[in-house]
């Protein structure tokens, strides 16, 4: 009998670690990866010829970084690495996937999925400036290009990656303007119970703003932001207006902004895969259903990491395992000696607890959102406004988010809606009078992102089969 | 309409990793330098204060999220072929248009 074909996509921490268990257990899994080594969004490595040493880039988690960098490279001829490219579409038991311009068809017997996420965004108006970027964004120009965004940098939003991109500007010698946070004050109290599952990464996060607050930065809570502001000559940030108590506003001087309100996760493939979704009422967004193993509602599915449920890297780790040994039993094979599921959920079950405890404590500010005034660019692939997208329910009666997208082509633009679709459903769904749950979600489409036309005509089976 | 991107201040600024060697490429024809190691993003950005103009006409671009899921960087090429700039190293010789791009304009 053939080895069974098992594909992970994704080589950060969920995936590595799921990667290095099924190379354990005999198998030589195929590992698809759009970056151009190992490590993912969080443990990113710097290219070749930068100098910094690991604690400079990772901070409290070089261990970690280092070790699961090791791990991935041990690995070696176990597994067969495909860097530098995108998956992008399942269909018939089949991953497509692209590099450059030669697309692929990749049967599989079970397709492990550990894509990550990327920044949850309020589209604010002013958000399409240049010097306005994402929160990742932010920390990618430092920890992989040593660069800042800006000479004067004001971080927006909510979550821990708030306070921790601010503090690793202050660190690498960045001027950092100010931290405002959405979350109300009092948020982060309601969220310590769950968060005291974690007591170790709860020192870390006060440690962290402690040094923000050692070093002179000025950090505001319970922020509502009303706009990024541009220069005279309307091509770069010049400062965020926030709300004042009495009506008005205040100008935070800068010339450039990181904003995120904590991450959604990049679950398109699940989507594609026909995975059920349910909508998480503590994060506010659909994720895709799986088992406490991450085995997803469709046949040979499995999910692991911030794309299934946000728990970060060190919940990622785990959630790979046990993703890895849940294709192991379900192929009828035995686990390599010394894992122990019980304990590993366990510890998924801390994580997740955390994971409850951080959204009450940084809160998506669903209000700010559905009031976005009309003329804010809601979608920025097409340059569509909130207004047109309200127009939709309104003048069109779009009953939920896909049909919003086809009147008004929100969300249909070449980031498929990754930066608009949360916020749209927000839009929608208070232009309907609905909960945002009513609104649905944008469905997933093939492809996933852009691909070269060359590479879909290189392949004929591939066009034939996606028909 | 707005003036060209290349025209403003640069965007980013490079805090560290100056000892890799140079590489020349240009930006609408003008001659630009920046570092082995950077992506076409960083080069563009250290030496102008956008990547394009937004086809749509609301004002220049820079990037948003540098991991290659927004789709905000795409950048021409003199002779037509398209570069995500944040995932693409820069290269000696490199002929970037930020202006003038063989895209229809509109309004």
């Amino acid at each position: 009998m053939a080895a069974p074909r098992v594909i992970v996509v994704g080589a950060g921490p969920a995936g590595t670690r799921a990667a290095e268990l099924l190379a354990a257990a005999g198998l030589r899994p195929t590992v698809v990866d759009e970056g151009r080594a190992s490590g993912g969004q969080i443990y990113r490595r710097q290219p070749p010829g930068f100098r910094r040493d690991a604690r400079t880039l990772y901070g409290t988690e070089a261990g970690r970084a280092t070790a699961l960098h090791a791990t991935f490279d041990g690995l070696g001829l176990a597994i067969d690495y495909l860097p530098e490219t995108l998956a992008w579409n399942i269909h018939g038991g089949a991953l497509y996937v692209q590099r450059e311009e030669r697309a692929r068809r990749l049967p599989f017997d079970a397709l492990l999925i550990a894509t990550g996420a990327t920044d949850r965004m309020i589209p604010l108006p002013g958000w399409t400036l240049p010097g306005a970027f994402s929160l990742g964004a932010a920390q990618i120009a430092l920890k992989a290009q040593a660069c800042a965004i800006g000479s004067r940098v004001v971080f927006l939003g909510t979550g821990p990656l708030l306070y921790l991109v601010a503090s690793q500007y202050v660190k690498a010698g960045a001027q950092v303007a100010a931290v405002l946070d959405t979350a109300p004050p009092g948020a982060r109290w309601k969220g310590l119970p769950l968060m005291a599952a974690r007591p170790a990464l709860l020192a870390k996060g006060a440690v962290l703003i402690a040094q923000l607050m050692r070093a002179g930065v000025t950090m505001r809570r319970g922020v509502v932001p009303r706009r990024v502001l541009a220069d005279a000559a309307g091509t770069r940030v010049a400062g965020v207006a926030i709300a004042t108590p009495d009506g008005g506003e205040e100008v935070i001087a800068c010339d450039a902004v990181g904003m995120g309100w904590h991450l959604r996760a990049e679950s398109q493939l699940a989507d594609l895969a026909g995975c059920a979704f349910d909508f998480d009422a503590d994060s506010r967004q659909w994720l895709p259903r799986a088992d406490e193993d991450g085995r997803a509602s469709a046949p040979g599915i499995y999910l692991a990491g911030d794309s299934a449920r946000i728990l970060g890297a060190d919940g990622a780790e785990i959630a790979g395992r046990l993703a890895a040994l849940a294709v192991l039993k379900d192929l009828g094979l035995p686990a390599p000696p010394g894992q122990d599921v019980a304990a590993l959920r366990r510890q998924r079950q801390v994580m997740d607890r955390f994971r409850r405890g951080l959204a009450l404590a940084f809160p998506w500010p669903a209000g700010l959102v559905a009031s976005l005034p009309d003329e804010t660019l809601v979608c920025r692939c097409e340059a569509i406004t909130a207004g047109a997208l309200r127009q939709s329910v309104t003048e069109l009666d779009a009953p939920e988010m896909n049909r919003a997208k086809a009147f008004s082509r929100t969300g249909m633009g070449r980031c498929q809606g990754r930066f608009c679709g949360i916020a749209g459903a927000e839009i929608v769904a208070a232009a309907r009078g609905v909960p945002v749950e009513a609104a649905g979600r944008l469905r997933g489409q093939a492809p996933v992102k852009p691909l070269p036309v060359a590479a879909m005509a290189d392949d004929a089976s591939t066009l034939e089969a996606t028909r | 309409m707005t003036a060209h991107p290349a025209a403003t201040a640069p965007l980013l600024r490079r805090l560290g990793e100056t000892h890799r060697a140079p590489v020349a490429f240009t930006i609408d024809g003008q001659p630009a330098t920046a570092l082995e190691g950077d992506t076409l993003l960083t080069a563009l950005l250290l030496n102008a204060g956008a990547l394009r103009q937004s086809e749509f006409g609301d004002g220049p671009r820079a990037g948003f999220c540098l991991m290659g899921a927004c789709q905000d960087c795409w950048v021409w090429t003199e002779d037509g072929g398209r570069l995500r700039a944040c995932g693409t190293p820069v290269q000696p010789g490199l002929r970037i248009v930020t202006r003038g791009a063989p895209w229809p304009p509109l309004g």
